[in-house]
């Protein structure tokens, strides 16, 4: 069975870490990762721009483009895509297909700040 | 990190909503300070032992809130008859407590802070001194050390700036639509005048300045957040991450400034580059252009380039262009004369700054740039009389020492050529 774990925390606390507070717990989190990674268990790792750098699309009839992070609390995260894009609006027309493959909810789409694709060893 | 390094982080980043609520009660911006500080106080007691509350922003104005008013109390019980005001003042505080911690104060109470920082009677250096001290809650001596000037000195600005407000009156209701967006600009601009004292910092200062860049890109996107639909706001904190992400590139070990076309481009921050790209890509959908949108736009051409020669030179015209609509000034020009002389040649360039002289004839790079174009002219002696007239201009050894590497590539080149004319 795979599991993702989704990481919340409080984006401005993360966001006054200094340079070495955060270099710190990156290393503490390369150990742990590179345990999973040996054991071929490790599947891809991304860390997300701030919620600064998001924008939302509901999937309404017809969408509609929000500046901002997905910010209701009656939907529940039930999945996510990682997709390759040159820029803001080629992910928004991907965003857009998936939307009439599926109506209904919201996409929030987010860039990739860092990023490993990982392993998974069937 | 440390045990106890979470707390610090938990109270900065709690700070701007914290005392802006603080200061919506006791209107009053030294009395919001000491209870926020007393909240603080009490938070490294009990946060130890307890463990982090699940709103430290909450917990924070209550227990600042609390203390403050026994504070009042107690010093009222001192004096012969209360102020009339000063009661009414407290009831209402007190009906306040009733109210939930909800968040739907969050945005007012942030801006207000940021806005009585912006306050137009307080002159620029006041208002940053101000809101770094204020917003931010950089202490007196982290502030001083980043200007550049003394404790005292600087406790006597930030002195005078509180003096200020006080005596101006500042409104507590939240702004009109129209005076909204006015003050939206101010408080950018007063980012904008943070970003730059870090960004413009020499070699041997940059270490020491430099953190006020990144507490100009996290009031930036403090304010974007408030703002999500702000196509200028996202220009402005996408120009000073772009602008930032190439801070390790920027100067040599001896501290002088390594240009542009020199520098090495994999010291470029590109999780910043990659957040300010979204954030333009972002701006762009709303098609109301602005100057902060512009010159990021500007900068990312830069980041998008691999290779200097691989820079949009033509783009970056247009885009200097754009913004001398905009923004009307002899420094635009000067620095769309750089694109120029790339797109057209030095002598388009030329062409372009020399009415300016009049204008920019105390303004160092003006006959950095004069002195670049002639050189590449082979107007030689000219050239010289411009980097002469620079590096008596510079305002920091690390622009002298780079004139001066000019004038020497010109001594060098200049003497071969006389006798041999044959080396390059």
């Amino acid at each position: 069975m795979m599991y993702a774990i989704l990481c919340y925390h409080d984006e401005d606390a993360v966001g006054s870490w200094t340079k070495e507070q955060d270099a710190a717990v990156m290393k503490k989190l390369a150990v742990v990762q590179d345990k999973l990674t040996k054991q071929g268990r490790l599947g891809p790792v991304a860390r997300l721009l701030p919620t600064t750098a998001a924008t939302t699309l509901r999937k309404d009839d017809p969408p509609l483009v929000l500046d901002g992070p997905f910010a209701e609390t009656k939907e529940q995260l039930l999945g996510f895509y990682l997709v390759d894009c040159k820029n803001l609006d080629e992910a928004l027309e991907v965003a857009r297909d998936l939307g009439a493959a599926n109506p209904g909810g919201a996409y929030e789409i987010r860039p990739v700040g860092m990023f490993t694709p990982g392993r998974v060893l069937a | 990190m440390t045990d106890t390094a979470w707390i610090d982080t938990a109270l900065t980043s709690a700070r701007p909503q914290a005392v802006g609520a603080l200061l919506r009660y006791f209107r009053n911006l030294d009395t919001a300070e000491e209870a926020y500080q007393n909240a603080c106080l009490r938070a490294l007691k009990t946060w130890p032992q307890n463990g982090p509350p699940r709103d430290p922003a909450a917990w924070l104005i209550m227990v600042g809130r609390n203390v403050a008013i026994d504070d009042i109390r107690r010093h009222r019980k001192q004096q012969a008859l209360p102020e009339d005001e000063a009661i009414s003042d407290l009831d209402d505080a007190e009906d306040a407590l009733a109210e939930r911690l909800d968040g739907s104060h969050y945005r007012d109470d942030i801006l207000r802070l940021l806005f009585i920082c912006c306050h137009p009677d307080l002159p620029a250096t006041q208002q940053i001194a101000l809101a770094l001290r204020i917003v931010s809650g950089l202490t007196v001596k982290q502030i001083a050390r980043a200007f550049l000037v003394g404790e005292a000195a600087m406790e006597q600005r930030i002195t005078r700036a509180k003096a200020r407000v006080a005596e101006a009156s500042v409104p507590f209701e939240t702004p009109g639509a129209v005076e909204r967006s006015e003050r939206l600009a101010a408080v950018a601009a007063m980012i904008y005048l943070i970003f730059n004292e870090g960004y413009s910092a020499s070699g041997d200062t940059a270490e020491i300045r430099s953190p006020l860049c990144e507490e100009a890109i996290r009031l930036a996107r403090l304010l974007l957040r408030l703002f999500q639909s702000e196509p200028e706001i996202m220009g402005l904190t996408a120009l000073l991450l772009l602008q930032h992400a190439r801070a390790a590139a920027r100067f040599d070990v001896d501290g002088a400034v390594i240009l542009l076309d020199d520098q090495d481009r994999r010291l470029w921050n590109q999780a910043m580059i990659s957040e300010g790209l979204a954030l333009i890509d972002k701006a762009m959908r709303h098609h109301r252009s602005g100057p902060y949108q512009i010159q990021a736009a500007i900068s990312a051409l830069h980041a998008r380039a691999d290779k200097p020669e691989n820079t949009d030179w033509t783009q970056i015209d247009l885009l200097y262009g754009a913004l001398e609509v905009m923004q009307p000034s002899p420094v635009v020009t000067l620095n769309r004369a750089v694109a120029v002389s790339k797109v057209r040649g030095a002598q388009a360039a030329l062409d372009m700054i020399e009415p300016l002289e009049q204008r920019l004839s105390n303004y160092f790079h003006y006959f950095g740039v004069r002195g670049a174009f002639l050189m590449q002219l082979d107007r030689n002696d000219e050239a010289r009389v411009a980097f002469d007239r620079a590096i008596s201009l510079a305002n920091t050894s690390a622009e002298a020492a780079h004139i001066r590497m000019h004038l020497d590539r010109l001594m060098r080149d200049s003497k071969p050529r006389a006798t041999t004319a044959s080396k390059k």
